[in-house]
């Protein structure tokens, strides 16, 4: 029951916020010797594992032509390919932007999109001008609202679309896990197959609740607006 | 045939030089550290070879492996300043090359998945071209040289050095990150080793219920969600939840297909970095970074979601899975 603790000693790391192969390297040394493995055990457990999980770490191979691209403008294209979506309302937008952020990381583009390389420069400047065109001047609640869904159709994209691409950290951090460990055979073809269903959830899910923004910004600001005479009528 | 250790041999090397240009760097001021840190991972990717026939001893691998946390844990990696063109030069060679710039980065999955389905069942007399149940893994490699040489062929990039620092800069960004779920999958082993699993194991089954197969699913997929949210990360919380009750009680007692129970598992747990603080560079960075006055916007506008996609994994599992 001791070794227990060693679960205890990986959420506590994590939840500090040590550095996490820091604390993944004092928890197994913990757990390990609570198993009761000497030394020597402890360390050639840590070199077996190692030895037997290395295809987690194998898209590093993907690095080079990425860093390539990168530097003939890899970045710049995907955001000319975002920008041309320009006459679309704020929800739609974000649904589309949702899209294709998905379908990029199912295909292993996790890097070209981001919060930093397409969601400030683009998505919520766009987002933002459609909302303007329709309503005109916003509050700056509103513009919040709207910041926050932007990031939030990256981080939806990202997370439920790079499952579909076979070759990703988490995919291969469970064939890694279970074929090591479990001594199965899975293929990460089969795991990716497997995260389509709730892919293409997220999508609906998330892509609905970007559409409906659109009328939430309507009530808003009419509301916001209605506020606003009325207030400007009592001054009077 | 094409092993599987060819392939690792190459990341390795591919490792130990770009640790040798880090080395080199003077623009980084934790030069040594970082090249120590990736030269001791890439020597340490060709010496596995040996550990996983048993033909050295894996002991001093661990040790290796250590100091790498080490290195990083204290500080002692970081990184230079690339030498890259300038946003000017991006731009006009974006106009120019335009969606052509797509192409060599969508061959990784094409190729990838041609091995994966169609390059799996070939043979030359008698033997398969590809080592049996490294395929994918294969396919990755190939993919990656392939789409590397379109690139250089299509961008009439004739030195092999500008990829090879553009790689590098992009390890120096990522940096220990990139080790992160390869050193989670390594814990996970430790535990099975040290007998975590089977305590766990015994503890969810004096607890569950025997027959029901539907508490075990939920209590899989909240305890995902729920490990995620306390540590901000699924990659830590799937080794402990899969040897708790992912294995023994899915897969083990009720017969689960271990690929959707393990995948949909892992998904519960992405529900939960949807709405946890802790995964910082997801949820907080970027209210920063859009300037927000609420930085727990981006998970308010996540959080229904997540709600709604913790329950589609459930069902999801609960109704094909089994």
């Amino acid at each position: 029951m001791i070794v227990l603790l060693g679960v205890l000693v990986v959420v506590i790391g994590f939840a500090t916020k040590r550095n996490p192969l820091l604390v993944v390297g004092v928890a197994g040394i913990f757990t390990g010797f609570l198993g009761g493995l000497s030394p020597g055990k402890v360390l050639a457990a840590f070199g077996e594992g190692f030895a037997s999980s290395r295809a987690v770490t194998i898209f590093a191979i993907t690095l080079p032509v990425i860093g390539l691209l990168e530097r003939y403008g890899l970045q710049e294209q995907a955001r000319t390919l975002i920008a041309r979506f320009g006459r679309l309302t704020t929800g739609r937008f974000l649904a589309l932007y949702l899209g294709l952020r998905q379908i990029g990381a199912a295909v292993g583009l996790t890097n070209v999109f981001g919060h930093a390389q397409t969601v400030r420069p683009l998505a919520v400047p766009m987002a933002e001008g459609a909302a303007e065109r329709a309503h005109g001047q916003l509050p700056d609640r509103t513009r919040e609202k709207i910041r926050s869904f932007a990031a939030s159709a990256d981080n939806v994209g990202l997370f439920f679309g790079e499952d579909v691409f076979l070759a990703v950290g988490s995919i291969l951090l469970i064939t890694g896990f279970v074929n090591t460990t479990y001594g199965t055979h899975l293929e990460p073809l089969d795991l990716a197959l497997w995260a389509i269903p709730t892919a293409l959830c997220a999508f609906v899910v998330h892509g609905w609740r970007l559409l409906r923004l659109d009328r939430q910004l309507e009530r808003e600001l009419l509301t916001a607006h209605v506020h606003h005479t009325s207030a400007a009528e009592a001054d009077q | 045939m094409i092993k599987a250790e060819w392939f690792y041999w190459l990341v390795g090397i591919s490792f130990l030089v770009m640790a040798a240009r880090m080395v080199a760097d003077r623009s980084n001021p934790k030069r040594f550290g970082t090249g120590a840190f990736w030269g001791l991972i890439g020597a340490g990717f060709i010496y596995s070879s040996w550990v996983v026939t048993k033909q050295a001893p894996a002991a001093p691998l661990g040790a290796a492996v250590l100091v790498t946390a080490v290195l990083a844990g204290f500080g002692f990696t970081g990184r230079g300043t690339p030498r890259t063109t300038s946003p000017e030069e991006r731009t006009a060679s974006a106009a120019r090359l335009g969606n052509k710039l797509f192409v060599p980065a969508l061959t990784i999955p094409a190729v990838a998945l041609a091995c994966a389905v169609g390059v799996k069942h070939l043979s030359i007399g008698g033997r398969p071209v590809l080592q049996e149940g490294s395929e994918t893994i294969l396919g990755l490699g190939l993919g990656a040289v392939v789409a590397l040489a379109v690139g250089m062929a299509m961008l009439r990039e004739k030195r092999i050095t500008v990829p090879v620092e553009a790689g590098r800069s992009m390890l120096e960004a990522m940096g220990w990150a990139m080790l992160l779920p390869q050193m989670l999958a390594t814990l996970g082993t430790i535990f099975q080793v040290s007998g975590v699993g089977g305590q766990v194991g015994k503890l969810a089954a004096s607890v569950l219920p025997k027959d029901s197969l539907y508490i075990a699913v939920v209590v899989y997929c909240v305890g995902m969600f729920a490990f995620t949210l306390i540590m901000g990360n699924a990659f830590a919380a799937f080794p402990v939840m899969t040897a708790a009750v992912g294995w023994p009680v899915l897969i083990g007692h009720f017969h689960g297909n271990p690929a959707a129970v393990l995948a949909l598992g892992m998904l519960a747990g992405f529900c939960g970095t949807l709405v946890t603080p802790m995964a910082a560079n997801f949820n907080i960075v970027p209210a920063a970074l859009l300037e927000l006055k609420d930085q727990y916007g981006p998970i308010k506008a996540q959080l229904p979601t997540a709600g709604v996609l913790l329950g589609c994994n459930m069902v999801v599992m609960a109704l094909f899975a089994f």
